[in-house]
């Protein structure tokens, strides 16, 4: 690597500052509104005048006026997304490793219906769906969520790990077999720790998918048995009719947002590589 | 490939270990039909529950769009062959829906295209102190929901909410401050734009970025040695070397922008002329309950999506295998 010239590292620190300001700005922005008072929510000004947890209080305190929509649609959320994921990653699995590793018909096929469902829109499937969920009961149900959602997480999850797999020398396996190991002391030993980081990292994608959900969300659920949190956020009101529920909603989408955050600070090259090799490569 | 077969080989290599040289052609056969119950016992599932889960109400939806049907009167329910197509495509509304549609995802992924090739050259060229961190700050909204997205631009913007961009561009000459940004079709759609494309940037940017990294180096190079400017390069080096990647970029985008809902729903609800596609469709059936008319709008909303994919497929060639490995 060359030495950058100083005129050279003044650029990169702009063009960083930059990105830096663009990507991080509407979450600092939200973030400000979260903070501000009831009255100072009108200030029109970007910081607070008069910093204040109140709006963490409504969402999350017992007794906090928004908090029996605010924890139970978050339990749903986390609840219906991981289920939804893990279904999701384990069927994916199985099916990338028949395309990556075995030769049968239909392996175009398969991969192709996985790109035309993933660019199919939504919502041309929730109004069949709402009116079937009413009649079988699936309607306003975890289960009612989680089968739609696959539509959305299956796909990305087969693509993403049929490029994961199609990478691992598989020779290896062989090659520890040969050196006395069994089918499945070779399998544990040398795919599995090549594989892990693929599915891990599938997940977490078809997590992001599963949890940004809204469509169905609001269409196939009515209570808080089953509502998801960007759903339940479109529903908040304020304390009173009086008041608005901006303070709660910024608030609650903070804390839906730190934790995204933090996983994409973790894993960011995992998840760049596993997004750029799925759906590209493929 | 051979080494694909031979490798699954391995996987039943306690059973029988033949030599793959001298192998009669009739266990080749064999061999292969079990490979392929294998394949199919494996990726069956997944691939039966895609199925289910999008063509079934597909299906539904089409044959719904051809009843007159309101779960207000369900008793009413008759066959009326194409009747809703008829009054659907003699509505205003949905021309003026289907425009707005398509002038929503021709500006987004125009926008996208360009900040996410920006952002791309970042990721691309940075040294590897900052990549990481280039990369981080540029994956951020990938991960965050689009209803939060849109909550944080409406209530920037929305001056009953107190939104403070008013103050901030009051320098602006001819700027109103009291402009109420969801009072009209045009200023409405700005603060939509702009908070779909900073959502979904990341995205077009990671595709862009996979496509710069098979621009091969040397040509680069070689074409700086013989004294191309950076501009040059670009437009006759990296650019016509990635546009297989671009155009998957783009038609991926295109398909997804088309569909565009939450960002509506939250901040307008379709209200000044912005109820796009998706939005229509969802309130006739799910808002009012119009399932008949609902349905033959969701069907319209689908074979738009297949005609635009067509287009791309067809007219641009675009290859959704570009660069696949196999």
């Amino acid at each position: 690597m060359r030495a950058m010239t100083w005129p050279q590292r003044i650029m990169w620190l702009v063009i960083i500052a930059a990105v830096l300001v663009w990507s991080l700005f509407p979450v600092f922005s939200i973030a400000m509104t979260s903070f501000k008072t009831q009255a100072g929510l009108f200030s029109g000004t970007l910081l607070p005048e008069e910093w204040t947890w109140e709006n963490y209080a409504t969402i999350l305190a017992p007794g906090g006026s928004a908090q029996d929509l605010f924890l139970p649609a978050l339990r749903n959320s986390i609840g219906i997304s991981l289920i939804a994921t893990f279904i999701a990653v384990v069927l994916a699995t199985l099916c990338a490793y028949a395309i990556a590793r075995l030769d049968f018909p239909g392996k175009r096929i398969i991969l192709t219906t996985a790109l035309a469902v993933s660019v199919f829109p939504i919502v041309s499937i929730v109004t069949p769906l709402f009116n079937l969920w009413r009649v079988v009961g699936l309607y306003d149900t975890w289960l009612g969520l989680i089968i739609p959602y696959l539509s959305l997480t299956l796909p990305i999850s087969i693509w993403t790990l049929a490029a994961f797999f199609r990478q691992i020398p598989w020779e290896l396996e062989q090659a520890a077999q040969v050196d006395g190991a069994t089918p499945f002391e070779a399998f544990r030993k040398t795919v599995v720790p090549l594989a892990a980081p693929g599915v891990f990292t599938t997940a977490i994608i078809a997590f992001f998918i599963a949890w940004n959900d809204f469509v169905y969300g609001i269409s196939l659920t009515s209570t808080d048995a089953a509502r998801p949190v960007p759903a339940a956020l479109s529903f908040f009101t304020g304390a009173s009719q009086f008041e608005a529920p901006t303070g709660a909603i910024s608030a609650a989408a903070i804390v839906v947002t730190i934790p995204i955050v933090i996983v994409v600070v973790i894993f960011q090259r995992r998840i760049v590589s596993g997004l750029t090799q799925g759906a590209v490569k493929g | 490939m051979t080494a694909e077969i031979a490798a699954t080989g391995a996987l039943r290599a306690d059973r029988d270990r033949p030599d793959t040289a001298t192998r009669p052609k009739k266990r080749r056969s064999d061999r292969a039909r079990a490979e392929a119950r294998l394949g199919w016992m494996l990726a069956g599932p997944a691939f039966g529950i895609m199925l289910l889960v999008t063509l079934y109400p597909i299906v539904q939806a089409l044959w719904d769009s051809l009843f007159s049907l309101r779960l207000t009167a369900p008793d009413d329910r008759e066959f009326i062959w194409f009747r809703n197509y008829q009054v659907i495509l003699g509505d205003p509304a949905f021309w003026q829906s289907m425009g707005v549609t398509l002038f929503i995802t021709v500006v987004t992924v125009l926008l996208e295209l360009i900040i996410g090739f920006a952002f791309a050259l970042v990721m691309h060229r940075a040294i590897k102190k900052l990549r990481g961190f280039a990369r981080t700050a540029i994956l951020v909204p990938y991960g965050i929901i689009t209803v939060v997205s849109a909550f944080a631009f409406f209530y920037a913007f929305d001056i009953n909410s107190g939104g403070y961009v008013n103050s901030w561009l009051s320098w602006v000459p001819g700027f109103d401050e009291d402009l109420n940004w969801f009072a009209s079709q045009s200023t409405s759609l700005v603060v939509i734009i702009l908070s779909e494309v900073w959502k979904t940037t990341p995205f077009i940017s990671l595709l862009l970025l996979s496509g710069l990294a098979q621009v091969p180096g040397d040509l680069e190079e070689a074409a700086k040695v013989d004294g191309a400017t950076s501009w040059e390069v670009l437009r006759r080096v990296i650019l016509p070397n990635m546009k297989a990647a671009i155009m998957v970029a783009v038609l991926f985008r295109t398909l997804e922008a088309f569909r565009i809902f939450d960002n509506i729903f939250i901040m307008t609800a379709g209200a000044n002329d912005t109820e796009a596609l998706s939005l229509l469709a969802y309130n006739t059936s799910i808002g009012r309950l119009e399932i008949g008319l609902g349905s033959a709008i969701s069907v319209l909303l689908f074979l738009s999506v297949l005609i635009i994919a067509g287009i791309f497929i067809k007219g641009f060639k675009v290859d959704l295998s570009a660069g696949r490995n196999s």
